[in-house]
């Protein structure tokens, strides 16, 4: 059963839930920090409309910089803004940001060590027919292997938006992961939300469950829809929402291995290195348990509908029930 | 005021220059490893910068209403920090930890270990993004009574580092005017002469075509230096660069334009001793003028 105590949204499994855009959370949020605190500035490699920057330009034109197709100097401008006082949220594609200009957010941001916030839309092979030049599909890994990174994977567009709200008030360089595609609402406004806490979202009546889900961004809700389906056949699941990749919610993660012996992870991203791969660290060092990975499997995507694609590299409910029924035999 | 460190004058510039050109041998001899040629060339600019341009304080590194240096060219940071330690930031006697274990002189700016430094910096070609990403903030912070002024270090040979051009670009359109670049241009980079790797002439012409002020100059004689660095403060509606001419390596005769001394620091008793002899009898030399 969904878990109360998230006041999640109620009608989350019903037919006609409510659909948005996961970076429509993010640009929202973005007026929002803006509005609180007038050393946030925007910058964007050209992609205003695309990364919904473009509530925070026309609020505040002045705190507005549009780079250019320059996502190298994207980085390192923001950098030196930082360093002046600034709270930097720089936007493009995942792919081109924090995709082509990794090593400048290395050196200049993470290694600097200034609060420059990148959010990486488009994420995912559900981008669709723009093909697989455009799917970052291995953004979460190289942004979670810089040091002082923290990288966040919201689940919803109201979770978007409280993520973008809470990383401006932080001095850490931050990914924040965006999807283009509309995407079902799971959580509420009164959800809580804190970096570096993953919460419950779903879990048996009562007792211990069998098997625990950890999935992250927008494929959430299909782990959700998973585990509502195999309760009514019987299987215990708990479902947690990582929605902070790191830093990971390790206690939350000990927890559940702990509890059901048997860990699924789900990402629309590669297997490698992935939110899975930061399970699997944590959990092979502190409480082994078999681990199965719902992800895409080392090969770059293609043009399609984000629902084909889905189904192509194994991310949609039947792959996720496959995961937890080869976990639960092993 | 413009400084808070005792002024210079030309005279007075040549003989310190003199004084951090022989830190940097001292502290490369001891280092093992490090870079020669480019440090030795952008000494006197560097002294006339740190003894006469820079509005600083080295008792007070975080100054608010100091000017920014950025070093983007990281690797020639044995320059930097020999200036430094001559203007009062840290100790002369601490450049001889350069590259060592636990030391604040990282082989290659590492701000947090050294934090009177701007920006960290190594990998080429990220330094003026980061200065025009600071002189962006301060128009926003102060509008034009800003009285700061934002210098970026640059190799010529680091303008073939793509992102250069993007700052460039940038830069030109939105007018910086407090924006003050200077490449080093000494022709040589780790694979031979630049002209030869990737040529890189006419510099003045690429700069000019993405709307900067331009002044080329002979990067040892100190008028030149102090009158260009007066030239590009005084643009009002545009960034500013100055294409300092240098000889790799100045002050050791053995040593200047040649591209092998790039990368590597004085380690036989021949290249020690040529390095000492040279400089001496050039301190020598300028206290005797001076003392005419």
């Amino acid at each position: 059963m969904i878990n109360s105590k998230q006041n999640l949204n109620k009608e989350m499994f019903s037919d006609d839930v409510e659909q948005v855009p996961i970076r429509q959370g993010f640009g929202e949020g973005l007026l929002e920090a803006g509005k609180a605190d007038e050393n946030v500035v925007g910058l964007c490699a050209d992609l205003t409309d695309s990364t919904k920057m473009n509530f925070f330009r026309d609020e505040f034109p002045e705190r507005f910089i549009e780079i250019g197709v320059a996502e190298q100097n994207l980085a390192s401008v923001a950098s030196g803004m930082a360093a002046m006082g600034k709270i930097p949220f720089i936007t493009s594609y995942a792919m081109f940001s924090p995709g082509r200009n990794w090593e400048q957010i290395r050196t200049t941001i993470c290694y600097n060590n200034v609060p420059v916030k990148i959010a990486g839309s488009h994420a995912g092979v559900s981008v669709g027919p723009d093909g697989g030049t455009h799917q970052a599909i291995e953004d979460i890994a190289i942004t979670r292997v810089i040091p002082r990174m923290v990288v966040i994977s919201p689940c919803d567009a109201i979770e978007a938006r409280k993520a973008t709200i809470a990383c401006a008030k932080t001095p850490d360089p931050t990914y924040v992961r965006l999807a283009r595609e509309k995407t079902p609402i799971i959580t509420s406004e009164e959800t809580p939300f804190e970096i570096g806490k993953a919460a419950v979202f779903y879990e048996p009546e009562s007792g211990d469950a069998e098997v625990g889900i950890i999935a992250t961004g927008a494929l959430l809700h299909r782990a959700l829809r998973v585990a509502k389906e195999l309760e009514e056949k019987g299987v215990r699941i708990k479902v947690l929402n990582c929605a902070t990749i790191k830093p990971l919610d390790s206690a939350a993660v000990i927890a559940l291995a702990r509890e059901t012996k048997h860990i699924v992870t789900v990402e629309e991203h590669q297997v490698v290195g992935g939110l899975g791969s930061a399970v699997a660290e944590v959990l092979a060092e502190n409480f082994p348990v078999p681990i199965a990975f719902v992800g895409v499997r080392d090969v770059f995507g293609q043009s399609g509908t984000p629902d084909e694609l889905i189904v192509h590299y194994g991310l949609d409910e039947a792959a996720i029930k496959k995961a937890v029924k080869k976990v639960l035999q092993s | 005021m413009t400084s808070l460190v005792e002024d210079h004058t030309p005279q007075t510039l040549e003989h310190m220059a003199n004084h951090v050109r022989l830190s940097i041998i001292d502290m490369l001899i001891e280092a093992g490893s490090g870079h020669t040629a480019g440090p030795l060339g952008m000494t006197d600019i560097f002294t006339a910068l740190y003894f006469h341009i820079l509005k600083h304080n080295p008792q007070d590194p975080a100054w608010e209403d100091r000017d920014r240096v950025v070093l983007s060219n990281g690797h020639i940071c044995p320059v930097l920090y020999a200036t430094m330690a001559h203007s009062g930031y840290f100790p002369v006697d601490e450049l001889k930890t350069l590259r060592k274990f636990g030391s604040r002189l990282q082989g290659h700016p590492h701000r947090e270990f050294l934090p009177a430094m701007e920006t960290s910096s190594g990998p080429l070609g990220s330094g003026l993004s980061q200065s025009l990403g600071m002189a962006i903030a301060e128009r926003l912070n102060n509008g034009r009574s800003s009285s700061k002024f934002f210098y970026c270090f640059l190799g010529d040979g680091e303008l073939q580092e793509g992102q250069n051009w993007e700052a460039i670009m940038l830069a030109g359109k939105e007018k910086l005017h407090n924006l003050i670049a200077i490449v080093d241009r000494n022709y040589i980079q780790i694979d031979g002469y630049t002209e030869d790797v990737l040529p890189m002439n006419p510099m003045d012409k690429k700069w000019e075509a993405f709307n900067w002020h331009v002044q080329e100059i002979d990067g040892h004689n100190f008028d030149a230096i102090i009158e260009a660095f007066g030239n590009a403060q005084a643009v009002g509606d545009k960034p500013s660069v100055i294409i300092a001419n240098t000889i790799p390596g100045k002050g050791v005769p053995e040593f200047e334009r040649l591209p092998e001394w790039h990368g590597k620091p004085p380690k036989s008793d021949e290249e020690k001793k040529a390095a000492h002899t040279a400089l001496r009898t050039l301190d020598k030399k300028i206290m005797n003028e001076n003392n005419d």
